[in-house]
């Protein structure tokens, strides 16, 4: 398609429509409202659903959540999380009943917040969260354990409530849970 | 001691009197402003563009002043220390095909021409027995035409000894540009000369003194050559633009086209020399319009455009010069958003077809009224 150009009138020619077009556009500008957010006061609201970094929760009685199936270290697209289960002993405490993990390392610097891990876990352990800016000085500290995990997941506000179901009915047949 | 410092003083008073004036006026007064004319440039793009710019440096004890501390924060106002600091830190890149000499000379001969060319400039009336201009010159607008001129080989060397292409482009644009304008430029101020009948920078103020009269009836406006020229003042301020490669007219750096331009190869305080160069043009280009067009230190009341008799009225006028200046820096970068880049021939077109011929009718009709009137 050829674009016909109409020919510049002389007023148009004398450059000035575009110098006091360009003039009103700026001196509107220039006493607007301005929208730069300051960014390390104010802060940008996550809108719901945002997958932010995943972090592990802990239940209502402060109980670790994951069971370490590792069923997200598996679906991890890239390597991202490492999960060392406690081992046929079990852990000291709960003994083999639930296998909370030993440990469990999220590599921040290799997730690509996907959300697979959240979408995969049976237990509802890991969540991807707000955090949008993790920032650290060494690899190493981006590498962040099970116990800065569950200290920045917090509890997770469970409804199915799984283990108080289960004390319920072993109460109910008469057995101490 | 005291004594021998005054006896030097006094037998070498032209010399001792000029070097205080270069280094008041080039490194207290001309190398802030630069400094200040980046920031005002930032702020004000920023504003333009609904963003807040630079608010964040702060000084140790200064910013915990209250209100004037947060203020001068929010201001930028220390942001020029800490970029010339960023400048002197950052890694000196010479690419290795580049060519060295001319590499390194560029900046340099971008720099001082816009800096010799202040010499000229009477910036005020006098202060105690000082004329207040660092050298009273009797050809004062044919020096800074001729130093002026400098200026583009510094581009031009610049966009050569990149070797490479977009330098190279910015180079060549530079060099077509700067020079058809400066004929624009040379011509637009004949009619002011003919008018004055001197080329001395201080005569030329002096002619523009009390309020304008046009066919013997007074007007309620300044005698400044702005009014009575008003052609001639336009050109020489658009041609002003295209001399200090400011938008509209910055083709020999157009970002979008030409990565930087000339300036493309360099880094550091090299590519900082550039910048100050623009913005010192900048300046001297607001202070040779207000000297020749806007009357320089001179305001038509209250005595104000007479030679000062006391300090203050000699400080005053200072203020006056710098004020008027900075009007016109305001301008220059306000402009910047106002307007699109030229297409590089409607550029040529505008100098070439446009204005020249303009200034030379202007001349000859200056000329002629001047021969009706004699």
């Amino acid at each position: 398609m050829i674009v016909k150009r109409d020919k510049l009138n002389f007023w148009e020619r004398l450059y000035l429509p575009a110098i006091i077009g360009g003039f009103k556009v700026t001196l509107r500008h220039f006493f607007k409202k301005k929208i730069t957010m300051q960014y390390p006061e104010e802060k940008w609201v996550v809108p719901p659903g945002y997958r932010g970094a995943p972090y592990l929760v802990k239940d209502q009685e402060d109980r670790t959540k994951c069971v370490s199936c590792q069923l997200c270290e598996f679906v991890c697209p890239p390597k991202a999380i490492r999960i060392t289960p406690p081992g046929p002993a079990g852990s000291p405490e709960a003994g083999n009943v639930e296998k909370a993990p030993k440990e469990f390392e999220i590599n921040m610097l290799r997730c690509i917040f996907c959300g697979f891990c959240q979408e995969v876990c049976p237990e509802e352990a890991i969540f991807l969260m707000q955090d949008y800016s993790l920032t650290g000085t060494s690899r190493k500290e981006m590498i962040y354990n099970k116990e800065k995990l569950l200290a920045l997941g917090g509890v997770h506000q469970d409804k199915i409530q799984k283990w108080k179901q289960k004390a319920d009915e072993a109460k109910e047949q008469g057995v101490k849970p | 001691m005291m004594a021998s410092i005054q006896n030097l003083i006094a037998d070498n008073h032209f010399v001792v009197f000029s070097a205080l004036k270069v280094v008041v006026v080039i490194f207290l007064a001309l190398l802030p402003m630069v400094a200040y004319a980046v920031l005002a440039e930032r702020k004000i793009s920023a504003y333009i563009q609904d963003r807040l710019g630079p608010n964040r440096v702060a000084l140790p004890l200064i910013s915990s002043i209250p209100i004037i501390g947060p203020f001068l924060t929010k201001l930028g106002f220390w942001q020029p220390m800490v970029d010339g600091v960023k400048s002197f830190l950052k890694e000196d890149f010479t690419p290795a095909h580049v060519r060295k000499v001319y590499f390194w000379l560029a900046p340099a001969i971008t720099l001082i021409p816009a800096f010799l060319t202040v010499a000229v400039i009477p910036f005020g009336s006098t202060l105690g027995n000082e004329k207040m201009v660092i050298a009273d010159l009797d050809v004062g607008i044919l020096y800074t035409f001729g130093i002026v001129s400098l200026g583009v080989y510094g581009i031009v060397l610049a966009g050569y000894a990149a070797n490479s292409k977009y330098p190279f482009l910015g180079g060549i644009r530079s060099s077509a540009q700067m020079i058809s304008y400066e004929i624009a430029m040379g011509l637009s101020v004949i009619p002011v000369f003919l008018l004055v009948g001197n080329l001395n920078l201080s005569s030329v103020i002096g002619y523009q003194t009390g309020l304008l009269h046009i066919l013997g009836a007074t007007m309620p406006l300044p005698n400044w050559l702005a009014f009575k020229q008003p052609l001639a003042f336009l050109i020489f301020w658009v041609a002003a633009f295209a001399e200090t490669n400011r938008l509209p007219f910055d083709l020999p750096e157009s970002e979008t086209e030409l990565v930087g331009g000339y300036n493309t190869e360099y880094s550091s305080m090299k590519f900082a020399l550039f910048f100050m160069g623009e913005y010192a043009n900048m300046i001297t280009s607001s202070a040779m319009m207000v000297t020749l067009f806007l009357g320089g230190w001179t305001l038509p009341f209250w005595g104000l455009d007479q030679p000062a008799t006391s300090i203050p009225m000699g400080l005053a006028h200072i203020g006056i010069f710098i004020g008027k200046m900075l009007c016109f820096m305001v301008v220059f970068i306000w402009v910047r958003w106002m307007l699109p880049r030229f297409r590089y021939d409607h550029l040529m077109d505008l100098g070439w077809r446009r204005f020249i011929p303009l200034t030379l009718a202007n001349i000859l009709v200056t000329a002629f009224i001047l021969w009706v009137k004699r």
